[in-house]
């Protein structure tokens, strides 16, 4: 469960400029959940994300997810935080020089897993996201599709409780968005909480799921069941 | 425990794993660091040889002193406990006037020893009996003779201040320059493995970005640089101790060989002696080096 409480952000541009990227956002996810969050870029979807990966710190209010307090974390705590959280990005962040197998296995690397539990885990997750034919292939020989769902199963292999996804159709043609929102559908009828911040009208009016309209820093709309909405 | 060591594990593969990727980077810095410490050892070498040369010649340089005519043999002695119980009087040895007299005799009567008989019964050097007193640091030397000088009973106190000020400031000098030299050497060592490990950090900028995102601990995120750190220390102080250790042994056979004219004056420690010393201390910088070198530049360029 995600929870914000009259959560602003202020960014301190040069000295005498500030950005008010978030103001007093109020808002509940509950587990389990399927949302999409959109809005033009300037709105504060990133701004959203970042606060819940704790890349950045609220200016004021309160976010806490799963019961864990985020604001106010002390700095040692946040790698554990972090591994109730996968992500995902537009721009994949695969590592270049490693295969699909390995992309994954660094995932459960850094979390230490013990070597018996990544053999087990990473064709599983592979398998789950349609990979396990091309494990030893490199991303540079993958499409744009098949790179978003390496990093899928990295976001997935260490099973957290919540997925959060930053465009991640945004460089992908229709057939293959599609499939990658279709996949993230079924990640969460297994259970998995999933944040979707987009642009892509089409996918979120198809999917008919919770979304949540930002702008200007705000909650404009809030609905469920819903499609993009005329507010942008 | 086990997920302890499975992560230092991790961090020490990761370490040579970096530096099999950057072989030219970390040649380079194990070079510089080599040369660094090479010339440490080199130093060091000198530092303490030249030190032991000096200590040997300052034992061969004391003070005499001489007593009041008339003063009785018991009294001679009782000066004498005085002054053994000084702090920093390293030995005291009695000459008597009737030794002081024989080896008078051997050295100016040697070609004529009849001349001397005449002597016999009369000591012309009766009232030379002294003491010969070496000390532990020859530079308290003039703050000792300034002391003898008010001791009742002693008439006269010979040394030679030349040997005492010039022994102690090339022993100062000598010190003074190489520290200075082995810190510009230090700073530099420091500079260029902190550039190497800088280096590496933004290499693996992609991936550090990435083990945060999943939420890699910050021990596990910098400990392999500090090992590559380490590694590219312990490579910098080997090679050139492996070097200077083989150097020094032929140093100190060519001085006993080749140049046993100087023999008195020139006795290089044996190699044993240095380098007992030398392994503990060069590796311990070596590995200091690169320990803060890796620290340095993770503070600079790995901020959480």
């Amino acid at each position: 469960m995600i929870i914000f409480e009259h959560v602003s952000k202020t960014y301190d541009k040069a000295t005498d400029r500030e950005t008010k990227a978030v103001q007093d956002l109020n808002l509940k996810i509950e587990k389990g959940e399927f949302v999409f969050i959109v809005g033009n870029s300037g709105s504060g979807k990133t701004t959203l994300i970042r606060l819940l990966l704790k890349e950045i710190e609220a200016t004021s209010g309160k976010i806490r997810v799963d019961g864990i307090e985020v604001t106010g974390m002390k700095r040692k705590m946040i790698p554990r935080y972090r591994r109730h959280l996968g992500v995902v990005f537009q721009d994949f962040r695969l590592l270049k020089d490693k295969n699909v197998y390995e992309n994954v296995a660094f995932a459960q690397r850094v979390v230490v897993a013990p070597s018996r539990e990544i053999r087990k885990r990473v064709p599983e997750v592979l398998a789950m996201v349609g990979l396990s034919s091309k494990y030893k292939s490199l991303p540079s020989q993958l499409s744009g599709g098949e790179q978003q769902r390496v990093a899928i199963a990295r976001a997935l292999v260490n099973r957290p409780e919540i997925l959060l996804a930053d465009e991640p159709t945004g460089n992908m043609d229709p057939g293959n968005a599609w499939q990658i929102m279709k996949l993230l559908e079924e990640i969460n009828q297994m259970g998995t909480t999933v944040v979707v911040v987009t642009h892509s009208k089409e996918i979120v009016d198809k999917m008919k799921k919770r979304v949540i309209t930002m702008k200007h820093g705000v909650i404009v709309t809030d609905k469920k069941e819903s499609g993009y909405g005329n507010e942008n | 425990m086990g997920m302890r060591i499975s992560t230092l594990w991790y961090c020490i593969r990761q370490g040579f794993r970096s530096i099999r990727k950057h072989k030219l980077f970390t040649l380079a810095s194990v070079g510089t660091m080599a040369i660094c410490v090479f010339l440490f050892c080199i130093f060091y070498s000198i530092v303490t040889n030249v030190q032991y040369m000096v200590k040997n010649l300052e034992n061969t340089v004391g003070v005499t002193v001489f007593f009041d005519e008339g003063i009785s043999e018991e009294e001679i002695f009782a000066i004498g406990d005085v002054i053994e119980a000084r702090e920093g009087v390293a030995a005291i040895e009695y000459v008597s006037a009737e030794k002081a007299w024989e080896s008078y005799q051997k050295d100016y009567f040697a070609e004529a020893p009849e001349l001397a008989e005449g002597f016999a019964k009369d000591n012309p050097l009766a009232n030379s009996a002294s003491y010969e007193i070496y000390l532990d640091d020859i530079a308290g030397q003039q703050e000792f003779v300034d002391y003898l000088k008010t001791v009742p009973g002693i008439r006269r106190v010979n040394y030679s201040e030349m040997a005492a000020t010039g022994l102690s400031s090339v022993n100062n000098l000598v010190g003074y320059v190489s520290m200075g030299i082995i810190l510009i050497l230090l700073a530099v060592a420091v500079f260029l493995i902190s550039n190497t490990i800088a280096i590496t950090i933004s290499v693996r900028k992609e991936e550090i970005r990435i083990m945060r995102m999943i939420g890699a601990t910050n021990f596990l995120i910098r400990a392999p640089f500090v090992v590559e750190g380490l590694i590219i220390g312990a490579f910098g102080a080997g090679i050139p101790l492996v070097i200077v250790y083989y150097a020094y042994g032929y140093a100190v056979r060519f001085c006993i060989t080749r140049l046993s004219i100087l023999s008195r004056i020139l006795v290089l420690l044996p190699v044993g002696e240095v380098f007992r010393v030398l392994i503990p201390v060069a590796l311990g910088l070596g590995l200091g080096i690169g320990l803060f070198g890796s620290i340095f530049s993770i503070r600079k360029h790995l901020k959480a």
